[in-house]
């Protein structure tokens, strides 16, 4: 090797490269392999039983067909979310009454050892009732959408997912594998952001990680869930009621999604130009998975994990909340202070002050809004005992809801800041404040635009 | 020449069924590796056939040899550096098409290369016909039809990988044919890098990677990363490091 200044000639042979080489390179190279590729395979392979083909392939051709692939992918997440829905609603009564039931008991224990009012009041109405609601509205349904979830996951259905939205991020400039990181945001947004590893180029990696809060992670899901069921198909009965619950729902994912691409896009266009990379996807064939394992497995380490954390952020803030509601400020709580002064900003969004601040408490982890915003409405005045859905919708009408209400909040919870854990996590990946800050900015700007948008365009147009 | 050493790498992309080959091989007695600097381990064992002993070495699953991932690029620096003496390119015979990206890149970086077409068996099976001896005449090297998990057609690649490592065997590997603007812009390259590089490396396929402008390589080859002197088996190396 010549061994004069090595480096130097190094440099101009990159220099002399980069003047050679036509725009679309990569492209180009790569499709004079695949082509040879597909040249020799035609010449040197051939099928000699063409009916018996392989099952995978045969699914996977009308799964991730132009045609087929996105009609199909809405269809299963419709029936995930109605068998959901169905189902979380006959668990989730039950289950408030064996808790209201536990509430008489405790209140019982309580007079009969002559406890004081206070402790009473922190204890069993702050602690127990906060707890009881967040775990029976919102157990069941994490209890069937995570295992039925996953049992689409390990049939080996997520990378198809993923291989029919690849076609749009590359038309949005981004990398093809952001629609795997985007997949995994589904379950939770700060394991997506780590997973976004598997992007090497540096601009398409920061377009995944901004982006990927626009779809509704665990902790998120059922508050979809939950307010869909509860306003957004009033009109209907039966059947049809958790039909349109899982239509809005689904809905809901969709705007995400295009909320998702459009961003990507307009940052591919602006602050983080470029071109997209070509990447190989492997489709694994599909595999039956061990039905009673995933099962299982999925209650356990999703569901439980899932309630855990919400109930052991959402115990001491229902302490912290109760605390608040019941601490007097002239002759106003603290709690209703608050609130008050958030509600004039809260109300042109088409919220009110007790959600925005659920939000904001909310920020260590998503699945303690809707408990925080119950515990502020409860601690209020508005003493309910823990009674299934229809007193959680009384409640919530109690304190001026409306669909427009619940559509906005479905919208801001959909769209807002990541979550203090994602946060970290962004900060830790992307090593800049700058970036962490937009990651935090960015959503944030777009909830408070859709959510204001949304609320003027209904009270101008006289819908509410 | 008993005291010689040939090194064999096992390429492929991931599911191929190079792990099971790399078992079959090397019995159970594969102990892993790391290569200095970098995190990704490798198997690494020794296989005896007809009186020469072979290190082999079973490199990270990758589709493609551009540096798009550590994988990818350790699997390339190996290439580049390591210089193995018989590169055996393992590919999937029921999904050959995709397979054959990577050996056609393989292909690109040295001439001596076996293609083990594995899970022959599963091919049958599913009615897929490959005419192996029109795939060699294409590819301009030997290919083997194999099937590892059954211990099939693991005699015949071993006497191919002797007959390569001994340079009993010419090969006349495939060169892919670009686009006119990237086959202009080889061409006003090529002199360039073989100024510069010297004849160690495969030109044509560095000026190929420039136009790409992957820098990743440039640093690579600013600082090819020490020959690999592993404790205990040194003498590995010594048999693997000559000019081609």
């Amino acid at each position: 090797m010549p061994a004069a200044d090595p480096s130097n000639r190094f440099d101009r042979l990159m220099t002399e490269a980069k003047s050679l080489a036509p725009d679309n390179v990569r492209e180009q190279i790569v499709a004079a392999i695949f082509q040879t590729s597909a040249e020799l395979y035609r010449e040197c392979v051939t099928h000699t039983n063409s009916v018996k083909r392989d099952r995978t392939e045969q699914i996977d051709r009308i799964v991730t067909s132009k045609r087929w692939g996105f009609p199909i992918m809405l269809a299963l997440l419709a029936a995930v979310l109605y068998v959901t829905i169905a189902g979380a609603n006959v668990f989730s009564d039950s289950l408030a009454r064996l808790f209201g039931t536990i509430e008489t008991y405790l209140t019982m224990a309580f007079q009969a050892i002559h406890a004081p009012d206070w402790l009473h009041g922190l204890i069993v109405l702050g602690l127990y009732r906060g707890t009881a609601w967040v775990v029976s509205v919102m157990l069941p349904p994490m209890a069937i959408f995570f295992p039925v979830f996953a049992l689409l996951e390990n049939y080996g259905y997520l990378p198809r997912v993923a291989f029919n939205m690849d076609r749009l991020f590359k038309k949005a400039g981004a990398h093809g594998k952001q629609s795997l990181t985007m997949a995994m945001g589904f379950g939770c947004n700060a394991a997506a952001i780590m997973s976004t590893r598997i992007i090497e180029s540096p601009r398409e990696r920061m377009l995944a990680i901004l982006t990927n809060n626009f779809v509704p992670c665990n902790g998120r899901w059922p508050t979809l869930i939950l307010l869909s069921s509860l306003f957004m198909a009033a009109g209907y009965t039966g059947g049809w009621k958790t039909f349109v619950t899982a239509g809005v729902v689904v809905a809901m994912v969709l705007f995400g999604i295009i909320v998702t691409l459009t961003v990507s896009w307009v940052l591919s266009k602006t602050a983080l130009r470029g071109i997209p990379t070509h990447y190989t996807l492997e489709l694994p064939p599909y595999r039956r998975p061990k039905i009673m394992d995933t099962i299982i497995r999925a209650t356990l380490d999703k569901s439980l994990y899932v309630l855990k954390r919400a109930v052991t952020v959402a115990a001491p803030a229902g302490i912290l909340t109760w605390v608040l509601g019941n601490l007097h400020v002239g002759d106003t709580t603290v709690l209703a202070y608050l609130a008050d002064w958030l509600d004039p900003f809260a109300k042109a969004l088409g919220l009110d002050g007790y959600i925005l601040m659920a939000f904001i408490l909310g920020l260590p982890a998503n699945e303690i809004v809707v408990p925080i915003l119950l515990m502020g409405y409860l601690s209020a005045g508005a003493l309910t005992e823990v009674d299934g859905l229809h007193s959680l919708k009384r409640i919530l009408l109690d304190h001026g809801w409306t669909w427009l209400t619940a559509l906005n909040m479905m919208l801001f919870s959909l769209l807002h800041y990541p979550c203090g854990t994602t946060l970290v996590n962004i900060y830790k990946e992307t090593k800049s404040a700058k970036w962490t800050f937009v990651a935090f900015a960015l959503p944030t700007a777009i909830a408070i635009a859709v959510t204001f948008t949304t609320a003027q365009l209904a009270r101008w147009s006289g819908l509410i | 020449m008993t005291d010689m050493t040939y090194t064999i790498a096992l390429m492929g992309n991931p599911n191929t069924g190079k792990s099971t080959l790399f078992n079959v091989l090397t019995g159970l007695r594969q102990h892993t590796g790391n290569w200095p600097g970098k995190t990704v381990t490798h198997a690494e064992g020794e296989c005896r056939h007809r009186g020469t002993l072979y290190r082999i070495v079973d490199l990270p699953g990758t589709y493609s040899l551009y540096s798009n991932s550590a994988d990818e690029e350790v699997a390339r620096d190996f290439l580049l550096f390591q210089r193995p003496d018989v590169t055996v390119v393992v590919v999937d015979a029921t999904a050959l098409e995709r397979n054959l990206n990577l050996a056609l890149q393989v292909l690109e970086m040295t001439d001596r290369v076996i293609i083990a077409i594995n899970l022959m068996d599963e091919a049958k099976k599913r009615g897929i016909l490959i005419n192996t001896k029109k795939l060699a005449t294409r590819l301009g090297v030997p290919v083997v039809p194999i099937s590892a998990r059954n211990r099939e057609g693991i005699d015949a690649l071993l006497d191919t990988v002797d007959a390569m490592a001994h340079g009993r065997i010419n090969t006349n590997p495939l060169s892919i044919r670009y686009s006119p603007e990237i086959e202009r812009g080889i061409a006003k390259l090529l002199p360039l890098v073989k100024e510069v590089m010297g004849d160690t490396y495969p030109a044509r396929w560095i000026a190929l990677r420039l136009l790409d402008g992957d820098t990743s390589l440039l640093q690579a080859l600013k600082q090819p990363p020490q020959p690999l002197i592993k404790e205990g088996n040194a003498y590995a190396c010594c048999g693997s490091i000559k000019s081609i």
